[in-house]
């Protein structure tokens, strides 16, 4: 090839080593060799203008209808500016759904946290080779097991004539489930209408989700450093608190995340097993369908976006993220 | 450095894990007693008798099929989409740095970040906004949103770990853009598309929260479970249908983990 040809085609450098592919395809593939910017931007489109359109465009809408007002005679939804539906959130009653789903998100976290620690310590630190291997699938099926199943599997346990009555029966511990049902808050008729029901629920279908992060970040504190406090005379205790949580804290910050948003919007667990006091998940639930007041119903989610917003926010001062 | 590894664990750490792993598995292992129990009016404990009658009955019962047909047709177009969309944005971020990189990974992963609700009551706003009338394709339009994230989590892990010289080779021996797309880039890819594919099933197939949103009459076999929890009509069918959900989920998962466990990133660690 002469000078003058290389120069011709200077702008094609594809060109110039090999001749041009014949046929549409050909011509195609040459173009997203030379532009490959054109051929990312063709990548990125389907998936970004999906993701664009359905569901930031969905939040956005969301965002749009929580600033509407229900008017409260015809019921009918008022298309104008207004704060009107963030202030009735800040009614008793609603105020009081929310303080309630973030005691019980809190709660249901920390228990998570207690746990899960010694399955996520005992996996990363000890189990080896199959083990490892099983210990791995053993966390990860109940994540994956059908979650409606798995809460009707607590429904099974907790009923007034189910396993768990039966067990305590058969322990003649009866009287301490009787005790525990009579207090305020806590109790109910049985488990499975009680607060506490709830509570177990919660742990048992998120647990999951808090130990695959905190073992991650166990898997990664040194062995030595363990042995080292022991050496220097710090007994377990010591070395659990002084050494052993402070370096698992960013897995167990990421653990929370899930464990903490995935209860501040649930709606189902507290529907099943449950009192009749309501959940933020069922607020918004019972206000978008047999209420028809979807302004309100979009106000209510707004809530835990703005609570996760200010989690995440915390979480990434604590380099949480590192840990996922 | 890693003599503690002959160690054995402490009898108390001992105890304490495995009543944690008892107490994730043993409420699964229940259903599978309470699918054959004779009792039919409560959950009473132990089961009065035991009986197969109920695999008959739920065999026979043209609701439970109709549902399971809805939930099979969704969550295989969900798939697909999923896995289209997912690929593209994977490939796309790993092989070249651009601006908004990171915002397009986040814009991934928040459908499944964000409570399930959320995602949900967004969408129907927005289906009330457009005036979309409720069918099947806002169902998949749901279900395609959030299964995205599970095959690009995938496809970015096996991206990451195949060798970008490999692509090169195939360009200098003279492989135009598909052939290389279609003999070396994916037999690369294809088992961890393969597992991402089957985890975005598993989690279309399961999924309950964001289809009540988005479902209006139509009952896919979750929101059907759903209706039995809160208004039991017959409880040894819904039994049923639980131990049989939990046997069907459980295959493509781990098919999923058989075929990327070599990996650097094991499918299914974010769900």
């Amino acid at each position: 090839m002469s000078i003058a040809a290389v120069t011709a085609t200077r702008d094609a450098p594809a060109s110039a080593i090999l001749p041009a592919r014949g046929g549409m395809l050909g011509a195609l593939s040459d173009l997203f060799w030379r532009r490959p910017r054109f051929l990312l931007v063709l990548m990125l489109m389907p998936p970004l203008l999906w993701l664009g359109v359905v569901y930031i465009g969905s939040l956005l809408a969301l965002l749009l209808q929580s600033f509407f007002s229900i008017d409260e005679f015809s019921g009918l939804i008022n298309r104008q500016f207004t704060l009107k539906t963030y202030a009735d959130l800040l009614q008793p009653a609603n105020f009081d759904i929310i303080v309630r789903t973030v005691t019980m998100a809190a709660l249901v976290t920390l228990a998570s946290i207690a746990v899960a620690f010694p399955i996520a310590y005992y996996a990363a630190r000890y189990a080896q080779g199959r083990w490892k291997a099983l210990f791995y699938l053993a966390v990860m099926l109940p994540l994956w097991s059908s979650y409606l199943v798995k809460v009707y599997a607590w429904k099974l346990i907790l009923a007034k004539e189910g396993i768990l009555t039966w067990f305590l029966a058969k322990l003649h511990l009866l009287w301490l489930l009787d005790g525990w049902l009579a207090l305020p808050y806590v109790g109910g008729n049985s488990l499975s209408v009680s607060a506490t029901g709830t509570f177990i629920a919660f742990v048992y279908v998120w647990l999951p989700f808090m130990i695959l992060p905190m073992q991650a970040a166990l898997e990664r504190v040194p062995g030595n450093l363990v042995e080292a406090s022991s050496d220097l005379g710090a007994s377990p205790g010591q070395t659990f608190r002084n050494v052993l949580f402070p370096l698992a804290l960013p897995g167990i910050v990421a653990g929370s995340i899930f464990t903490f948003s995935l209860t501040l919007g649930d709606y189902i667990v507290p529907q099943i097993i449950g009192t009749s006091r309501l959940f933020i998940g069922q607020a918004v639930y019972s206000q978008q369908g047999t209420a028809g007041n979807i302004p309100l119903a979009a106000a209510f989610a707004v809530v835990p976006i703005v609570i996760m917003a200010f989690y995440l926010w915390g979480a990434k001062r604590m380099g949480a993220f590192d840990a996922l | 450095m890693r003599s503690d590894r002959s160690q054995s664990a402490p009898l108390g750490l001992k105890i304490a894990a495995t009543c944690g792993l008892l107490f994730l598995h043993l409420p699964i292992l229940l259903i599978f007693v309470y699918a054959f129990t004779t009792e039919e009016k409560s959950y009473q404990w132990p089961p009065p008798g035991l009986t197969t009658q109920w695999l008959a009955v739920t065999w026979n019962r043209p609701d439970v099929w109709e549902a399971l047909s809805l939930s099979v047709r969704v969550a295989a177009i969900s798939t697909l989409v999923a896995m289209i969309l997912g690929t593209l944005c994977a490939a796309a971020v790993s092989r070249s740095r651009f601006f908004g990189r990171e915002a397009v990974s986040l814009l991934v992963i928040l459908p499944i970040a964000l409570p399930g609700i959320i995602t949900g009551i967004a969408l129907r706003s927005a289906f009330s906004l457009t005036e979309i009338p409720f069918s099947f394709w806002t169902i998949v339009l749901g279900h395609a949103t959030f299964c995205v994230v599970v095959v690009y989590n995938n496809a970015v892990a096996r991206f990451r770990r195949t060798s970008g010289s490999l692509i090169e080779a195939s360009y200098d021996l003279g492989a135009d853009g598909f052939q290389t797309f279609r003999h070396v880039v994916l037999p690369n890819i294809a088992t961890a598309l393969l597992a991402g594919g089957m985890l975005a099933f598993a989690l279309s197939f399961d999924e309950v929260i964001v289809t009540t949103f988005t479902a209006g009459q139509q009952q896919t076999l979750p929101i059907w479970m759903l209706e039995e929890l809160i208004r039991p009509r017959q409880r040894p069918v819904t039994n049923v249908v639980a131990m049989v959900v939990v046997l069907v989920t459980l295959l493509p998962i781990l098919l999923a983990y058989y075929l990327t466990r070599d990996g650097d990133q094991v499918a299914g660690s974010g769900k």
